[in-house]
């Protein structure tokens, strides 16, 4: 049954490597305008995956600080046809998997301690 | 054209549209499905078509069931289910698969309801159960009261309580058909069927649209 059921889900992107919180990404993404595409990048932490059925209905949020200090979040659906690729930049050491404090958190307080690998 | 069909839940996921937009879609495995028997004004005083699905081994039917179905020349089937229909135009014999449905059409989807076994009134009637605190020991998932006090003396009949929960025949209306997949007898509508994987499912054309 889950043969199936894998038949008719949208496949894993290639483009979109494996993602840890913490990860500083940019996300590129689909724009429609009328009849033209265009691609958009979002760039920024990613501070929560959801795994949702391995990786068929999961997400993940990218928060990153526009103009003024306003921090913006986006989540991302893993499989979405939207998404053009995802480029890691760098990991940074968390001791969490949901960054939540980096809500609460502006300025030098909100950065992350790169990781090495 | 007979608009209907017997299937298996096979579970939900998620599937996309040409613009990205996500969408929750329960898989049903419709068919193939084979007309079995026609009901007439004339023999039966009501018109109707049976349906039968889901190939079984013959050990598993009774004999009146496989004599019914070894007349016609069909295989050995698990689920018979009658659909009403005026005028249908399919005769004995033939084979209905996931086509019967087109993409966008609405369609009415019925199953059996997951058991809960005996269940209380917080979780069958959604109850508000007693205050969680204030000194309270037991009360916490208790029905309250039932009903009125000397007059009438009794509960009425009906009156909502703790009990047998789900496994009850429900329809759901109006589920979108997103996706119809002729191959693999595959069809997917947009949000929840009631019942669980591998649980017998009755599509129909959906009566409110």
């Amino acid at each position: 049954m889950t043969d199936l059921l894998k038949a008719v889900e949208a496949p894993a992107n290639p483009n979109i490597p494996d993602l840890r919180p913490g990860d500083a990404v940019s996300v590129h993404v689909r724009i429609k305008e009328g009849d033209r595409e265009r691609i958009q990048e979002f760039k920024g932490t990613v501070i929560r995956l959801r795994s949702g059925n391995g990786g068929q209905n999961g997400n993940f949020t990218v928060r990153r600080i526009a103009s003024n200090g306003v921090g913006v979040e986006r989540t991302f659906l893993l499989r979405s046809p939207r998404i053009d690729r995802v480029v890691v930049e760098r990991h940074s050491q968390v001791r969490r998997a949901q960054l939540y404090f980096m809500r609460g958190l502006s300025g030098k307080s909100a950065r992350l301690k790169q990781k090495f690998n | 054209m007979l608009k209907g069909l017997l299937g298996k839940k096979i579970g939900m996921t998620q599937i996309f549209d040409d613009a990205g937009v996500a969408y929750p879609v329960t898989i049903i495995e419709a068919g193939p499905c084979y007309v079995t028997q026609i009901r007439r004004p004339e023999s039966e005083g009501y018109s109707a078509v049976q349906l039968g699905f889901g190939e079984i081994h013959p050990k598993r039917l009774s004999g009146g069931e496989l004599g019914h179905l070894k007349t016609l020349e069909l295989p050995p089937l698990r689920f018979l289910r009658e659909f009403r229909s005026k005028s249908p135009d399919v005769s004995v014999g033939d084979v209905m698969k996931a086509d019967v449905f087109a993409s966008g059409e609405h369609v009415d989807v019925v199953g059996t309801s997951k058991g809960k076994g005996f269940a209380g009134g917080v979780k069958r009637y959604h109850f508000r159960g007693g205050p969680k605190t204030h000194g309270q020991s037991d009360r916490h998932r208790a029905p309250g009261s039932r009903g009125s006090g000397t007059t009438p003396g009794r509960v009425y009949k009906g009156a909502r309580g703790a009990g047998h929960m789900g496994d009850d025949r429900v329809t759901v209306q109006n589920l979108k058909v997103v996706l119809v997949d002729v191959e693999r007898n595959l069809i997917g509508v947009h949000g929840a069927v009631p019942g669980p994987k591998g649980g017998l499912v009755i599509i129909k054309e959906a009566r409110k649209q």
